[in-house]
């Protein structure tokens, strides 16, 4: 099975280890994986703070540069909600605009080939045991993309409950937002900290050593939060969890 | 142009050319399958989840009951609804108080208990409904009193759901759904029951002759 | 709507206050997390709760596709019943008429059933300015009233005071309106509440006049529900000989039987209940036309628009008005819960009022173009909503608004709105930003220029970046992106 990655443009510039990961555990797992090197941002901080049309070209690239791939993983919930929940409502809009229907065929034609992480794993290749190794307490937060928007449910706790040596602890509050929000974070700065700092609080006080989650936006701003706060909790991407193996353990 | 032209005018403009939309009523009629007694038995569950309390009796019963009641809240003065069946109360040791056009509300606001039937009863929410129909009197009569006594008819009173109950009322009539006793959550979302209404609700599931 | 709330700071500032209140936070937290599993629980035991919701949303949106037609019915039939039904078509003329009303029966006082509408056209204090005073009877409304305070939630006005705050309330105000606490007067809700009943009975006997709003109209038999909790409602509705309804027109159903759906999610949206202890629904005057000494003698139904077929008019923005006022949004909010209902400056607050206010009102002030932002757009609001209103959908709809411009109707005329200001700076860093995203080769150089500065990682940004480094650190750049390590590892990707 052939894939296309989308790594996503924090990924690339901020978090390589995550994309690295996915690429290790895809190939581990029988799947060829492609990077178009087309790709860049799917448009998702334009949109959502207003600047639709400057999300326009990001959107059309974004579509051209994995047209052919009947499958395009994504290590983000947030990116994949973007291209599925609101590429075609941005199609939709232009042709109301009176702008064609390219946009609308371009976003119709992505949207349903595009799988968040734990999605392909789980629907697609149907493993929830990917053979990981990660000796550690780890307790999940669900980003409320993959949450609500993408209807994850549980696929990625299953997935870590099938890590070897992986003790999983229940996140007291998980399904709350973690006060990320995009643009929200620097717009809103004292909210998005304090709903942050409840976060990394409740997530310190399950005692687990990892803050495991399935977008790195989200885990920039709690990293930032406990970093800042010396506390000695790591945040961790799913895909490097379940990337890890004894042999190659996570560094 | 009048407010109302110029209202109607926007909301045809702003609604022009909208899409049709159909209504879909696939929604359950009834939660749940029950036998008569079982909704009876869910009606006085969750009446008294709401902390109404409820009784049941037979004709016989009644009597007695409400007179037994009455005496325990201490009740001096009872108003009666006309409609109210005489023998219900003959028992009771009170002045029975009949409820009057002309009587004022402190004049209703000097009454300790008041005794009424009811249009009828819905068991999934635990809902008494009165429609000012006979037994039932005027509205204020259930409101001003602290303590009120309903009788419901069982079966014949009891719906399952809201969906039945609206079936069976009339809308040009004036309606008073009752959940318990009046009640607030405005002090940090936490419910205390007893404000403004009666602070004490009865509810006397009656059964009819040869039914149990 | 009104100028109470202008002039308001900006959501952001207005939330830094309430952040830092200790005492208001745990308010909050405390009032909002006993409700929301609550609400769960009684939705749970509804099998049929996503038919329910789908139902509600189409009734709502059949509605206002033919609203026109649906208010003439309502009119038509409310008139057979022996009311009288007025249109204003803003704040001032609904003022104008209520006040007018109540002039007219020669009282100078009036009571009040809660009414978000009557609320959102600052009612009171025209009547105040016409010399009539307006007693709120709603235990909330009550508690903000004397403490000179605003609503700070939908359903429960007065959630950012705990039980202490508000026994001293009582104990300091209650006299100077009527009848004073009772000496004693602890903090136990049922004190409270007892103290309340008993402040309130005299006004409730001695009234004349009352002013409500409703929760549903129904077209086809003119018929009005309210529902409430502490039966404040049923004592204004029928106690008094006037009775003076202010419903915004977006409240009417066809049916009655439409009513179905709603008295089922309503109450267990709003307080958690199967159903909530008291409702009244009422036609007109009555089959007797208030002869029988059962309810009002006269009825006024003031329908009002301000700022409603604005909203109308805009196709992603019109679902708003399907809103029941259920304030479930409010209370799973994470933002609201920190920020508080003030921080909203309308007195709609929370998501649906970060949608609302600023179509009702328009988004030219500075707390209504930061209202659409007030928001992680996580969602929670949407999947709690009983009629199924996309909220972050709509905040996107109006984020676009404020930053893009674009066509809104205002007063009925469709005009093209130009860019909010303040977002100059933004536009052109989301633009610079595109620009960069759009051209693979730039970015790469970008990448690899930001790698080179790695080690300079600094504490503190200055300018806009403070808003991030303030609370949190950057996160550590890497020396090598992920497109340069494919690069490396995989030779020039296709």
């Amino acid at each position: 099975m052939r894939v296309a990655l989308f790594v996503t443009c924090v990924n690339d510039a901020l978090y390589p280890r995550t994309g690295i990961a996915v690429v290790r555990l895809l190939e581990r797992l029988g799947v060829t994986v492609d990077f178009p090197a087309a790709q860049s941002c799917c448009g998702q901080p334009q949109y959502n703070t207003g600047y639709r049309h400057e999300a326009e070209p990001l959107m059309r690239r974004t579509a051209e540069a994995f047209a052919g791939y009947p499958y395009v993983v994504t290590p983000s919930g947030s990116c994949a909600a973007m291209i599925r929940e609101h590429y075609p409502r941005m199609g939709r809009k232009a042709a109301g605009e009176g702008r064609g229907t390219s946009l609308a065929e371009a976003a119709d034609s992505l949207a349903p080939r595009v799988y968040e992480l734990s999605e392909f794993l789980v629907d697609v290749l149907g493993v929830t045991d990917v053979g990981a190794y990660f000796p550690h307490t780890v307790t999940y937060h669900p980003s409320c993309h993959g949450l609500r928007a993408l209807g994850l449910g549980d696929r990625p706790r299953r997935l870590l409950a099938a890590v070897r040596g992986l003790e999983l602890v229940e996140l007291p509050g998980a399904e709350e937002c973690c006060g990320f929000g995009g643009t929200f974070a620097v717009k809103n700065p004292d909210v998005s900290a304090a709903m942050g700092a409840d976060k990394t609080g409740s997530a310190a006080a399950t005692g687990a050593e990892v803050l495991c989650g399935a977008d790195n936006s989200c885990l920039a701003h709690l990293e930032g939060l406990l970093r800042r706060a010396g506390t000695p909790l790591r945040a961790v991407h799913l895909a490097e969890i379940l990337a890890a193996t004894e042999e190659e353990p996570l560094s | 142009m009048t407010s109302r032209d110029r209202i109607l005018a926007r909301i045809r403009r702003a609604a022009a050319g909208g899409p049709e939309v159909d209504i879909p009523r696939d929604y359950l009629r009834v939660h749940g399958a029950r036998t008569p007694a079982q909704t009876a038995d869910l009606l006085a569950a969750n009446l008294a989840e709401y902390r109404a309390r409820v009784h049941r009796a037979d004709e016989g019963g009644l009597v007695p009951l409400l007179a037994r009641l009455l005496a325990a809240r201490g009740s001096r003065q009872v108003l009666v609804p006309a409609g109210l069946p005489v023998r219900w109360t003959a028992d009771v040791d009170a002045t029975l108080v009949p409820d009057r056009q002309t009587s004022t509300i402190r004049e209703l606001d000097g009454v300790d208990s008041v005794v009424t039937g009811c249009a009828l009863a819905v068991a999934e929410t635990g809902t008494i409904v009165l429609d000012a129909g006979p037994g039932q009197g005027r509205r204020r009569i259930t409101l001003i009193p602290d303590h009120h006594v309903c009788v419901v008819r069982v079966p014949d009173q009891v719906v399952d759901s809201v969906p039945q109950a609206l079936e069976r009322l009339d809308p040009t009539r004036p309606l008073t759904w009752i959940s318990g006793p009046s009640a607030t959550s405005d002090i940090e979302l936490d419910r205390v029951e007893g404000v403004h209404g009666p602070r004490a609700l009865d509810v006397i599931l009656l059964t009819a002759p040869g039914a149990q | 709507m009104t100028g109470t709330h202008l002039g308001m700071p900006a959501f952001p500032e207005a939330a830094r206050e309430a952040v830092r209140d200790g005492v208001l936070r745990a308010n909050l937290r405390h009032a909002t997390h006993t409700i929301r599993d609550k609400r769960a629980r009684a939705v749970a035991e509804l099998a049929d709760w996503d038919r329910l919701r789908a139902a509600g949303k189409a009734v709502k949106d059949h509605t206002l596709r033919h609203l026109d037609r649906y208010l003439l019915q309502l009119e038509a039939a409310v008139t057979a019943a022996g009311g009288t039904v007025h249109w204003a078509a803003d704040a001032d003329e609904a003022n104008r008429i209520v006040t007018g009303l109540v002039l007219a029966t020669g009282e100078r006082e009036v009571v009040k059933v809660k009414s978000m509408a009557t609320q959102e056209i600052g009612l009171n204090e025209a009547l105040e300015a016409a010399g009539i005073a307006a007693y709120e009877t709603d235990l909330a409304e009550l508690i903000v009233q004397l403490g000179h305070d605003r609503p700070s939630h939908i359903l429960v006005p007065a959630i950012h005071r705990n039980r202490a705050e508000i026994r001293d309330i009582f104990r300091t105000e209650m006299g100077r309106w009527g009848r004073p606490a009772p000496e004693a007067l602890g903090d136990d809700p049922r004190e409270l509440a007892e103290a309340a009943r008993l402040h309130l009975r005299e006004k409730f006997l001695r009234a004349k006049v009352a002013v409500s709003g409703a929760n549903f109209m129904v077209a086809e038999t003119g018929t009005m529900v309210v529902l409430e909790s502490e039966g404040n409602g049923r004592m204004c509705l029928t106690l008094p000989e006037t009775l003076i309804s202010v419903v915004g027109v977006e409240k009417v159903v066809p049916t009655f039987r439409d009513l179905e759906i709603f008295l089922q999610t309503l109450p267990r949206s709003s307080t958690a209940e199967r159903m909530n202890p008291y409702t009244t629904m009422w036609t007109g005057l009555g089959p007797s036309r208030g002869a029988d000494g059962d309810g009002p003698t006269a009825f006024h139904l003031v329908l009002l628009d301000n700022g409603r077929t604005d909203t109308l008019a805009d196709e992603v923005g019109r679902q708003a008005l399907r809103c029941i006022r259920c304030s479930a949004c409010l209370n799973v909010c994470p933002v609201y819960e920190r920020a508080g209902g003030h921080a909203y400056g309308s007195v709609y607050p929370g998501p649906i009022g970060a949608i609302l206010s600023p179509q009702l009102r328009g988004t030219s002030s500075e707390i209504d173009a930061s209202l659409p932002y007030a928001s992680t757009l996580c969602g929670a609001c949407y999947e709690v909503c009983p009629v199924a209103i996309d909220i972050p959908e709509v905040l996107l709809h109006l984020r676009e608004r404020v930053a893009q411009g674009g066509p809104v109707t205002r007063d009925g005329i469709r005009v093209t709105l130009r860019p909010a200001h303040g977002h100059t700076a933004e536009r052109a860093a989301m633009r610079a930003a595109r620009l960069l995203l759009d051209h693979p080769g730039a970015l790469r150089a970008g990448m690899r220029l930001l790698a080179r500065a790695r080690r300079l990682r600094p504490r503190r940004l200055p300018g806009p970046g403070r808003a991030w480094t303030d609370t949190r650190e950057l996160p550590a750049v890497p020396a090598e992106s992920f497109r340069d390590w494919w690069t490396r590892e995989r030779g020039n990707p296709q």
